[in-house]
Protein backbone atom coordinates (compact mmCIF):
# COMPACT_ATOMS: atom_id res chain seq x y z
CA UNK A 1 0.00 0.00 0.00
CA UNK A 2 1.23 3.63 -1.01
CA UNK A 3 2.67 5.53 2.45
CA UNK A 4 1.08 8.26 3.05
CA UNK A 5 2.30 11.85 4.40
CA UNK A 6 0.65 12.67 7.84
CA UNK A 7 -1.34 15.37 8.45
CA UNK A 8 0.89 18.26 9.68
CA UNK A 9 0.98 18.92 13.21
CA UNK A 10 -0.53 22.59 14.19
CA UNK A 11 -0.42 24.17 18.08
CA UNK A 12 -3.06 23.90 20.40
CA UNK A 13 -3.18 27.84 20.36
CA UNK A 14 -4.59 29.48 23.39
CA UNK A 15 -8.07 28.24 23.73
CA UNK A 16 -7.78 24.42 24.15
CA UNK A 17 -9.48 24.84 27.25
CA UNK A 18 -12.57 25.13 25.46
CA UNK A 19 -12.07 21.22 23.69
CA UNK A 20 -9.80 19.59 25.58
CA UNK A 21 -10.92 20.43 29.47
CA UNK A 22 -13.68 17.67 29.40
CA UNK A 23 -10.74 14.89 29.42
CA UNK A 24 -8.71 16.39 32.12
CA UNK A 25 -7.21 13.69 34.46
CA UNK A 26 -5.41 15.15 37.38
CA UNK A 27 -5.91 11.24 39.38
CA UNK A 28 -4.78 9.09 37.65
CA UNK A 29 -4.98 6.89 40.60
CA UNK A 30 -8.46 7.34 41.15
CA UNK A 31 -10.66 4.41 42.39
CA UNK A 32 -8.59 0.45 43.30
CA UNK A 33 -5.17 0.98 41.47
CA UNK A 34 -3.20 -0.81 42.97
CA UNK A 35 0.71 0.96 44.21
CA UNK A 36 1.97 3.71 46.02
CA UNK A 37 0.08 6.96 45.59
CA UNK A 38 2.58 9.98 44.86
CA UNK A 39 2.32 13.50 43.43
CA UNK A 40 3.79 15.12 40.77
CA UNK A 41 3.92 19.10 40.52
CA UNK A 42 6.27 21.57 38.63
CA UNK A 43 6.48 24.52 36.22
CA UNK A 44 6.57 24.68 33.10
CA UNK A 45 9.43 27.58 32.36
CA UNK A 46 9.93 29.33 28.65
CA UNK A 47 13.14 31.00 27.79
CA UNK A 48 13.33 33.78 29.83
CA UNK A 49 12.42 30.84 32.85
CA UNK A 50 9.05 33.04 32.96
CA UNK A 51 6.13 30.72 33.56
CA UNK A 52 3.99 29.48 30.96
CA UNK A 53 0.39 29.20 32.11
CA UNK A 54 -1.60 27.66 28.61
CA UNK A 55 0.41 25.23 28.33
CA UNK A 56 -0.74 21.17 28.60
CA UNK A 57 0.57 17.94 29.58
CA UNK A 58 -0.60 14.47 28.25
CA UNK A 59 1.43 11.23 30.50
CA UNK A 60 1.12 7.77 29.40
CA UNK A 61 2.46 5.27 31.97
CA UNK A 62 2.11 1.81 32.82
CA UNK A 63 0.83 0.56 36.04
CA UNK A 64 2.38 -0.70 39.27
CA UNK A 65 3.18 -4.24 37.77
CA UNK A 66 4.94 -2.45 34.85
CA UNK A 67 2.44 -3.47 32.54
CA UNK A 68 0.18 -0.78 30.05
CA UNK A 69 -3.58 -1.11 29.84
CA UNK A 70 -2.86 -1.35 25.97
CA UNK A 71 -3.45 -4.64 23.57
CA UNK A 72 0.00 -4.69 22.56
CA UNK A 73 1.33 -4.97 25.94
CA UNK A 74 1.50 -8.70 25.90
CA UNK A 75 3.71 -8.85 28.60
CA UNK A 76 3.24 -12.06 30.99
CA UNK A 77 2.45 -10.53 34.07
CA UNK A 78 -0.57 -8.94 36.17
CA UNK A 79 -2.37 -6.50 35.00
CA UNK A 80 -4.43 -2.95 37.33
CA UNK A 81 -7.49 -3.87 35.56
CA UNK A 82 -8.40 -0.19 37.16
CA UNK A 83 -5.79 1.81 35.60
CA UNK A 84 -6.20 3.54 33.00
CA UNK A 85 -2.43 5.18 32.77
CA UNK A 86 -3.37 8.73 30.64
CA UNK A 87 -3.58 12.00 32.56
CA UNK A 88 -3.94 15.58 31.07
CA UNK A 89 -3.08 18.02 33.14
CA UNK A 90 -3.10 21.94 32.29
CA UNK A 91 -0.75 24.36 33.69
CA UNK A 92 -2.38 27.05 35.98
CA UNK A 93 -1.43 30.91 35.63
CA UNK A 94 1.74 30.33 37.51
CA UNK A 95 2.34 27.64 34.87
CA UNK A 96 2.18 24.94 37.62
CA UNK A 97 1.10 21.60 36.79
CA UNK A 98 0.38 18.67 39.11
CA UNK A 99 -1.15 15.63 39.13
CA UNK A 100 -1.60 12.48 41.23
CA UNK A 101 -0.72 8.82 40.24
CA UNK A 102 0.57 5.46 41.02
CA UNK A 103 4.23 4.89 40.53
CA UNK A 104 4.41 2.71 37.60
CA UNK A 105 6.48 -0.59 37.75
CA UNK A 106 9.31 -0.81 35.70
CA UNK A 107 8.68 -1.98 31.63
CA UNK A 108 10.44 -3.46 29.24
CA UNK A 109 13.47 -1.87 26.59
CA UNK A 110 15.30 -3.01 23.39
CA UNK A 111 16.14 -6.19 23.50
CA UNK A 112 16.50 -8.03 26.79
CA UNK A 113 16.72 -4.45 28.78
CA UNK A 114 14.41 -3.29 31.40
CA UNK A 115 13.42 0.25 31.91
CA UNK A 116 13.86 1.95 34.84
CA UNK A 117 9.95 3.23 36.23
CA UNK A 118 8.68 6.34 33.99
CA UNK A 119 6.17 8.25 32.46
CA UNK A 120 5.91 9.50 29.25
CA UNK A 121 5.07 13.28 28.28
CA UNK A 122 3.53 14.81 25.43
CA UNK A 123 3.74 18.50 25.69
CA UNK A 124 1.27 20.88 24.40
CA UNK A 125 1.00 24.77 24.36
CA UNK A 126 -0.08 28.23 22.51
CA UNK A 127 3.70 28.73 20.59
CA UNK A 128 4.50 25.27 20.10
CA UNK A 129 3.21 23.45 16.12
CA UNK A 130 4.49 20.06 17.14
CA UNK A 131 4.19 18.83 20.95
CA UNK A 132 6.99 17.71 22.43
CA UNK A 133 7.87 14.40 23.87
CA UNK A 134 9.66 14.14 27.08
CA UNK A 135 10.01 11.55 30.03
CA UNK A 136 9.43 11.60 34.21
CA UNK A 137 11.70 9.41 36.02
CA UNK A 138 12.32 9.06 39.65
CA UNK A 139 15.09 10.25 41.94
CA UNK A 140 14.23 7.13 44.67
CA UNK A 141 15.21 4.82 41.50
CA UNK A 142 18.60 5.49 41.25
CA UNK A 143 20.18 1.97 40.58
CA UNK A 144 17.07 1.49 38.18
CA UNK A 145 18.08 4.90 36.62
CA UNK A 146 21.67 4.22 36.45
CA UNK A 147 20.67 0.78 33.84
CA UNK A 148 18.12 2.37 31.51
CA UNK A 149 19.12 1.98 28.32
CA UNK A 150 16.78 5.59 27.51
CA UNK A 151 18.93 7.57 29.97
CA UNK A 152 21.73 6.25 29.14
CA UNK A 153 21.48 7.87 25.18
CA UNK A 154 21.46 11.46 27.15
CA UNK A 155 24.68 13.25 27.94
CA UNK A 156 24.78 12.81 31.73
CA UNK A 157 24.66 16.41 32.46
CA UNK A 158 21.38 16.35 30.57
CA UNK A 159 20.03 12.94 32.64
CA UNK A 160 19.20 14.61 35.65
CA UNK A 161 16.33 17.07 34.06
CA UNK A 162 14.44 14.02 33.37
CA UNK A 163 14.31 12.91 37.25
CA UNK A 164 11.56 13.85 39.19
CA UNK A 165 13.13 14.77 43.33
CA UNK A 166 10.98 12.88 46.01
CA UNK A 167 10.23 15.14 48.69
CA UNK A 168 11.85 14.26 52.26
CA UNK A 169 9.23 12.04 53.63
CA UNK A 170 6.38 12.85 51.21
CA UNK A 171 5.21 10.99 48.30
CA UNK A 172 5.65 14.53 45.93
CA UNK A 173 8.16 14.70 43.61
CA UNK A 174 9.39 17.98 42.10
CA UNK A 175 9.51 18.01 38.16
CA UNK A 176 10.18 21.53 36.35
CA UNK A 177 10.47 21.74 32.48
CA UNK A 178 12.50 24.34 30.89
CA UNK A 179 11.85 24.99 27.38
CA UNK A 180 15.48 26.44 26.66
CA UNK A 181 18.38 27.49 29.20
CA UNK A 182 21.00 25.83 31.20
CA UNK A 183 18.41 23.42 32.59
CA UNK A 184 16.72 23.11 29.46
CA UNK A 185 14.53 19.44 29.57
CA UNK A 186 15.59 17.12 27.38
CA UNK A 187 13.04 16.32 24.60
CA UNK A 188 12.84 13.12 22.15
CA UNK A 189 12.65 12.86 18.77
CA UNK A 190 11.05 9.69 18.64
CA UNK B 1 11.53 -6.66 24.08
CA UNK B 2 11.80 -5.16 20.61
CA UNK B 3 8.65 -3.57 19.14
CA UNK B 4 7.41 -2.34 15.60
CA UNK B 5 7.94 1.62 15.97
CA UNK B 6 5.94 4.80 13.87
CA UNK B 7 7.89 6.32 10.95
CA UNK B 8 10.33 8.88 11.66
CA UNK B 9 9.19 12.26 10.41
CA UNK B 10 10.19 13.17 6.78
CA UNK B 11 11.40 16.77 6.82
CA UNK B 12 9.75 19.46 5.96
CA UNK B 13 6.54 17.64 6.07
CA UNK B 14 6.24 18.76 10.02
CA UNK B 15 6.88 21.75 11.56
CA UNK B 16 10.40 22.92 13.58
CA UNK B 17 9.68 23.84 16.84
CA UNK B 18 11.65 27.11 16.26
CA UNK B 19 9.44 29.27 13.49
CA UNK B 20 10.24 33.24 13.69
CA UNK B 21 7.24 34.15 11.62
CA UNK B 22 5.08 32.62 14.46
CA UNK B 23 6.18 35.12 17.32
CA UNK B 24 5.23 33.12 20.70
CA UNK B 25 7.07 30.02 19.41
CA UNK B 26 10.64 32.20 19.51
CA UNK B 27 10.46 31.26 23.78
CA UNK B 28 9.12 28.18 23.74
CA UNK B 29 10.85 26.16 21.19
CA UNK B 30 13.91 23.95 22.50
CA UNK B 31 17.62 25.47 21.91
CA UNK B 32 19.13 21.76 21.92
CA UNK B 33 18.75 19.15 19.35
CA UNK B 34 16.36 16.67 20.31
CA UNK B 35 17.64 13.39 21.66
CA UNK B 36 17.01 10.80 19.10
CA UNK B 37 14.88 8.07 21.10
CA UNK B 38 14.30 4.18 20.04
CA UNK B 39 10.64 3.55 20.46
CA UNK B 40 9.83 1.12 23.23
CA UNK B 41 6.79 -0.39 24.68
CA UNK B 42 6.19 2.91 26.40
CA UNK B 43 5.44 4.71 23.16
CA UNK B 44 4.14 2.36 20.56
CA UNK B 45 1.31 1.83 23.84
CA UNK B 46 -1.15 4.29 24.62
CA UNK B 47 -4.61 5.20 25.40
CA UNK B 48 -7.97 4.36 24.27
CA UNK B 49 -11.21 5.89 24.54
CA UNK B 50 -14.23 3.96 23.42
CA UNK B 51 -17.58 5.00 22.55
CA UNK B 52 -18.52 5.29 26.82
CA UNK B 53 -16.67 8.58 26.34
CA UNK B 54 -18.87 10.46 24.21
CA UNK B 55 -22.98 11.11 24.05
CA UNK B 56 -24.64 10.95 21.04
CA UNK B 57 -25.27 14.61 20.14
CA UNK B 58 -21.34 15.48 21.06
CA UNK B 59 -20.50 15.66 17.50
CA UNK B 60 -23.39 18.08 16.61
CA UNK B 61 -22.13 21.41 17.86
CA UNK B 62 -25.19 23.60 16.42
CA UNK B 63 -27.21 21.92 19.67
CA UNK B 64 -27.09 21.66 23.72
CA UNK B 65 -28.47 25.03 22.99
CA UNK B 66 -32.10 27.21 23.59
CA UNK B 67 -31.85 28.13 20.01
CA UNK B 68 -29.90 27.80 17.11
CA UNK B 69 -26.28 29.55 16.67
CA UNK B 70 -25.74 32.36 14.37
CA UNK B 71 -23.30 31.09 10.88
CA UNK B 72 -23.31 29.23 7.85
CA UNK B 73 -24.28 25.58 9.10
CA UNK B 74 -21.60 23.02 7.79
CA UNK B 75 -21.35 19.19 7.94
CA UNK B 76 -17.58 18.48 8.00
CA UNK B 77 -16.96 14.52 7.24
CA UNK B 78 -13.75 12.37 6.38
CA UNK B 79 -11.73 9.32 7.29
CA UNK B 80 -9.08 9.29 10.25
CA UNK B 81 -6.35 6.60 8.25
CA UNK B 82 -2.94 5.34 9.05
CA UNK B 83 0.27 6.33 7.28
CA UNK B 84 -0.50 3.07 4.48
CA UNK B 85 -4.17 4.36 4.40
CA UNK B 86 -6.08 2.15 6.56
CA UNK B 87 -9.06 3.45 8.59
CA UNK B 88 -8.17 4.35 11.67
CA UNK B 89 -11.19 2.57 13.84
CA UNK B 90 -12.90 3.15 17.06
CA UNK B 91 -10.88 6.35 18.02
CA UNK B 92 -11.50 9.33 19.51
CA UNK B 93 -12.01 13.36 17.51
CA UNK B 94 -11.88 16.18 19.62
CA UNK B 95 -12.91 19.58 17.81
CA UNK B 96 -13.30 23.31 19.25
CA UNK B 97 -13.09 26.16 17.05
CA UNK B 98 -14.71 29.97 17.39
CA UNK B 99 -18.07 31.04 16.50
CA UNK B 100 -18.97 32.78 13.03
CA UNK B 101 -17.82 36.24 14.73
CA UNK B 102 -13.96 35.20 15.03
CA UNK B 103 -14.90 34.98 18.74
CA UNK B 104 -13.85 31.91 21.14
CA UNK B 105 -16.22 31.30 24.48
CA UNK B 106 -12.95 31.69 26.56
CA UNK B 107 -12.08 33.67 28.89
CA UNK B 108 -8.25 34.90 27.35
CA UNK B 109 -10.57 35.98 24.19
CA UNK B 110 -10.54 40.13 23.76
CA UNK B 111 -11.32 39.85 19.99
CA UNK B 112 -14.22 43.18 19.81
CA UNK B 113 -16.81 40.53 18.07
CA UNK B 114 -20.11 39.36 19.70
CA UNK B 115 -20.02 35.56 21.56
CA UNK B 116 -23.56 33.93 20.44
CA UNK B 117 -25.49 32.18 23.55
CA UNK B 118 -26.68 29.74 20.95
CA UNK B 119 -22.70 28.54 20.45
CA UNK B 120 -20.04 26.55 22.72
CA UNK B 121 -17.45 25.78 19.90
CA UNK B 122 -16.62 21.84 21.38
CA UNK B 123 -17.68 18.52 20.19
CA UNK B 124 -15.77 15.35 19.92
CA UNK B 125 -16.38 12.24 18.22
CA UNK B 126 -15.57 8.43 17.91
CA UNK B 127 -14.36 6.81 14.60
CA UNK B 128 -17.04 4.43 12.95
CA UNK B 129 -16.02 0.77 12.05
CA UNK B 130 -14.64 2.27 8.57
CA UNK B 131 -12.54 5.03 10.26
CA UNK B 132 -15.57 7.88 9.72
CA UNK B 133 -16.43 10.80 11.61
CA UNK B 134 -18.76 13.55 11.26
CA UNK B 135 -19.41 16.79 12.93
CA UNK B 136 -22.11 19.38 12.59
CA UNK B 137 -21.33 22.96 13.04
CA UNK B 138 -21.34 26.26 11.79
CA UNK B 139 -18.37 27.86 9.85
CA UNK B 140 -16.01 29.57 11.81
CA UNK B 141 -15.22 33.45 11.13
CA UNK B 142 -11.40 34.79 11.13
CA UNK B 143 -10.07 36.69 13.65
CA UNK B 144 -7.06 38.81 14.61
CA UNK B 145 -4.41 37.60 16.59
CA UNK B 146 -1.48 40.33 17.16
CA UNK B 147 1.24 38.33 15.53
CA UNK B 148 2.44 41.27 13.23
CA UNK B 149 0.49 44.12 12.03
CA UNK B 150 -2.74 43.39 10.81
CA UNK B 151 -2.53 39.75 11.31
CA UNK B 152 -6.02 37.32 10.79
CA UNK B 153 -5.91 33.84 11.39
CA UNK B 154 -7.70 32.05 8.10
CA UNK B 155 -10.98 30.26 9.15
CA UNK B 156 -10.16 26.92 11.10
CA UNK B 157 -11.29 24.37 13.02
CA UNK B 158 -9.01 23.20 15.92
CA UNK B 159 -8.83 18.92 15.48
CA UNK B 160 -7.19 16.77 17.97
CA UNK B 161 -7.21 12.91 17.70
CA UNK B 162 -4.92 10.09 19.08
CA UNK B 163 -5.02 6.91 17.02
CA UNK B 164 -3.12 3.83 17.92
CA UNK B 165 -0.46 4.94 20.46
CA UNK B 166 1.08 7.60 21.70
CA UNK B 167 3.04 8.56 18.50
CA UNK B 168 0.31 8.96 16.87
CA UNK B 169 -1.03 11.19 18.76
CA UNK B 170 -1.72 14.77 16.79
CA UNK B 171 -3.46 17.98 17.19
CA UNK B 172 -3.68 20.13 14.21
CA UNK B 173 -6.19 22.58 12.16
CA UNK B 174 -8.25 22.39 9.25
CA UNK B 175 -8.88 24.88 6.49
CA UNK B 176 -11.46 26.13 3.66
CA UNK B 177 -10.55 25.69 0.17
CA UNK B 178 -9.59 28.98 -1.13
CA UNK B 179 -9.29 31.45 1.71
CA UNK B 180 -7.69 34.58 0.72
CA UNK B 181 -5.73 34.52 4.65
CA UNK B 182 -4.05 31.18 4.02
CA UNK B 183 -0.84 32.71 1.76
CA UNK B 184 -0.23 35.01 4.31
CA UNK B 185 -1.00 33.11 7.76
CA UNK B 186 2.41 31.78 9.37
CA UNK B 187 0.61 28.95 11.15
CA UNK B 188 -0.12 27.21 8.17
CA UNK B 189 2.98 27.80 6.47
CA UNK B 190 5.01 26.57 9.18
CA UNK B 191 5.52 23.46 6.97
CA UNK B 192 7.62 23.58 4.10
CA UNK B 193 6.11 20.81 2.24
CA UNK B 194 3.48 21.94 0.11
CA UNK B 195 1.85 18.35 -0.63
CA UNK B 196 1.98 17.96 3.35
CA UNK B 197 0.57 21.48 3.94
CA UNK B 198 -2.37 20.86 2.09
CA UNK B 199 -3.70 18.02 3.73
CA UNK B 200 -4.71 20.44 6.00
CA UNK B 201 -6.83 22.17 3.67
CA UNK B 202 -10.85 20.36 3.45
CA UNK B 203 -12.45 20.40 0.18
CA UNK B 204 -15.99 20.93 -0.55
CA UNK B 205 -18.16 17.72 -0.91
CA UNK B 206 -21.06 17.76 -2.57
CA UNK B 207 -22.12 14.59 -1.74
CA UNK B 208 -21.73 15.10 2.24
CA UNK B 209 -23.76 18.32 1.23
CA UNK B 210 -27.55 17.76 3.19
CA UNK B 211 -29.82 19.50 0.96
CA UNK B 212 -31.94 22.20 2.39
CA UNK B 213 -29.80 22.01 5.29
CA UNK B 214 -25.90 22.51 4.93
CA UNK B 215 -22.89 22.40 2.93
CA UNK B 216 -20.45 19.19 3.37
CA UNK B 217 -16.81 19.29 3.78
CA UNK B 218 -14.63 16.49 3.45
CA UNK B 219 -11.31 16.05 5.75
CA UNK B 220 -9.68 13.04 6.10
CA UNK B 221 -6.85 12.89 8.76
CA UNK B 222 -3.58 11.21 7.83
CA UNK B 223 -1.87 9.63 11.63
CA UNK B 224 1.54 8.46 11.29
CA UNK B 225 2.29 5.71 9.70
CA UNK B 226 4.39 2.00 10.98
CA UNK B 227 7.58 0.60 9.96
CA UNK B 228 7.41 -2.96 8.54
CA UNK B 229 9.99 -4.71 11.10
CA UNK B 230 10.96 -4.08 14.78
CA UNK B 231 13.39 -1.19 15.59
CA UNK B 232 16.85 -2.15 15.94
CA UNK B 233 17.92 -2.46 19.50
FE1 LIG C 1 -7.96 29.14 16.57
Amino acid sequence: MAKLTPTPSQTVGPFFALGLTWLDTVDLAAGAAAGERIVITGRVLDADGAPIPDAMLEVWQADAHGRYAHAEDTQDKPKDKVFAGFGRIATNKDGVFRFTTIKPGAVPGPGNSLQAPHIVVALFMRGMLRHLYTRIYFSDEAGANDADPVLALIEEARRATLVATRADGAAEYRWDIAMRGDAETVFFDC
Amino acid sequence: MDVIGYRRIVPGTQPEYLHPAYASSVKRAPGRKLVLLPQTLSEVTGPVFGHDRVGPDDNDLTKGHDGAPIGERIIVTGRVLDGDGRPVPHTLVELWQCNATGRYRHDNDQHDAPLDPNFTGAGRAITDADGIYTFTTIKPGAYPWRNHHNAWRPQHLHFSLFGPSFMTRLVTQMYFPGDPLLPLDPIFNCVTDARARERMICSFDIDATVPEFALGYRFDIVLRGRDATPMEA
